[in-house]
């Protein structure tokens, strides 16, 4: 468990619901949910979430702290934004997904392996370097992240793709070789760096 | 001068050698054509999209966002910001209206930004392409300078979720928006009001971490436009685009379909009806070829 985590814990030991209010992205309008499931029933990837929005709602007012969290439900949100804005208290249930995966992968709860969990850390790192996403490498550690061999197996299976958007000039070898960029990017990077910061410290006074 | 001026945020599928690289050349005859002048914010940086939030919380995704509004500022003062990747223009007006909202969000994302020597004061419309069309230049406008029709071609109006939702475009239903079937009437092809998939979702950047659960949708949203009888996809989003053309070989390995759908953008669809020739329409971005398009443009 990680130490942010067990913190947590200690603080809001029988409130999760609070919990959630103080620290995740719109929270405070969890307590807002009526239980209509129109979210679940609108949602595209709705029928692969272990819980879909109206339960994870619930189980935070329950105080199911371990199973919201673990959950991989709010990682297969394609933010498609139909339960925000078909939500009858218009509840920003996109945001909150959001926010309570960005929550969980700060506590170290996020399930191993979660593709889109790792994903998003990919995209993340690889858009911080330059500035701007490299979509080549974006694509090449996406291939390669649970390893070399399965690299290239799933490079090799997607060879016919890559070679249709290489000719379409929709995809650019060139880009492994530096690639577009921001021209102030330590200025960025500071940027960044700042705004965790702020961040970090309003959890830790939260 | 021209007619129309903006301040313009690419993003970064829309630059050489990306995957939507044909969406921006596209674009750019399209504004030539309307006569549209597009002041490319200098420095601009990724929004982080949709799928940052696993990466970076909430207040360092934003104060992207709060970066490339306060370059427009500088160096466009007083231009309207105009996105023409859904993505791009969902974060960033998302972020401007977070900030206007919260004060202490917008001091936070102030004292960020000074870091990279800026400062936001955030009061520049953030808006999306289709909205200038709709409401800066008109579809009796857009109509009037139609030189080739589009006569005969069925398009299914794919509008896809962020060109669509949360916003909304030019007050439209969530539901129904008719916006780019206005477009495709406007140009003289035939629109598809029955094209039941039109805002259907298409896995977004879960086409990537999810794969088969993204591809079983794609299918739908092809297979309606089948069914609807039409020539060919349009959509003004970027990655709707990508996703519901380029994987229609594997759908066909997985499922034993026949796909061979075209997907264009409307600004493909503009350049083409202007008068313009296949390069300057990007038809050559096509990998499923938009040969009725083609035939046109010759």
């Amino acid at each position: 468990m990680s130490d942010m985590n067990t913190a947590m814990v200690e603080k809001y030991r029988s409130n999760f619901l609070k919990e959630v209010e103080a620290n995740v992205e719109e929270g405070q309008w969890v307590k807002m949910c009526m239980q209509c499931g129109v979210c679940s029933g609108s949602c595209p990837l709705g029928p692969h979430w272990p819980h879909p929005p109206q339960e994870i709602f619930m189980m935070i007012r329950a105080g199911k702290r371990d199973e919201v969290l673990t959950s991989e439900s709010m990682w297969l949100c394609t933010s498609c934004y139909n339960c925000i804005v078909r939500c009858p208290r218009e509840l920003p249930i996109t945001h909150i997904m959001h926010g309570l995966a960005s929550y969980a992968k700060k506590l170290g709860l996020t399930p191993a392996k979660q593709p889109t969990a790792e994903f998003s850390q990919i995209f993340w790192d690889n858009m911080m370097k330059k500035g701007r996403v490299n979509e080549l490498k974006l694509g090449l550690s996406l291939y390669f992240k649970d390893g070399f061999g399965q690299g290239i197996k799933n490079a090799m299976a997607n060879q016919k793709l890559g070679m249709n958007m290489m000719k379409a000039k929709r995809m650019s070898a060139a880009e492994f070789f530096g690639g577009h960029g921001v021209k102030d990017i330590s200025g960025l990077q500071k940027m960044i760096k700042k705004a965790e910061e702020i961040e970090a410290a309003k959890l830790e006074a939260n | 001068m021209a007619k129309h001026e903006y301040s313009y945020y690419p993003g970064c599928s829309s630059q050489d050698g990306a995957s939507s690289s044909n969406l921006k050349r596209s674009i750019d005859t399209m504004c030539e054509e309307l006569d549209v002048k597009l002041n490319e914010i200098p420095d601009w940086n990724c929004c982080s999209t949709s799928i940052g939030y696993g990466g970076g919380s909430v207040l360092p995704r934003m104060t992207l966002s709060a970066r490339n509004i306060a370059l427009s500022e500088e160096h466009n003062p007083n231009q309207d910001i105009v996105a023409t990747c859904a993505a791009c223009w969902l974060a960033t007006k998302e972020a401007a209206e977070r900030f206007r909202e919260d004060e202490n969000f917008l001091q936070e994302a102030n004292t960020a930004l000074a870091e990279a020597n800026l400062k936001l004061t955030n009061k520049t419309p953030i808006r999306h392409m289709a909205e200038v069309l709709i409401e800066d230049i008109g579809y009796e406008s857009l109509a009037s300078g139609v030189k080739k029709p589009l006569e005969g071609i069925k398009i299914a109006g794919y509008v896809g979720c962020q060109t669509n939702r949360p916003f909304g475009i030019d007050g439209e239903s969530f539901e129904n928006p008719m916006y780019l079937d206005k477009m495709v009437d406007a140009l003289g092809a035939d629109s598809i009001p029955t094209y039941e998939k039109k805002v259907q979702c298409c896995g977004g950047a879960l086409a990537f971490s999810e794969p088969e659960k993204s591809q079983e949708i794609i299918k739908g949203i092809i297979e309606a436009a089948y069914d609807n009888g039409a020539d060919m996809i349009a959509t003004p989003c970027p990655l709707c685009q990508a996703n519901v053309e380029i994987y229609q070989d594997d759908i066909n390995a997985k499922y034993g379909t026949k796909f061979e759908m075209p997907v264009v953008y409307y600004s493909q669809l503009i350049s083409v009806a202007y008068g313009r020739n296949a390069t300057d329409a990007a038809l050559d971005g096509q990998i499923i070829k938009a040969k009725k398009l083609e035939d046109i443009a010759k």
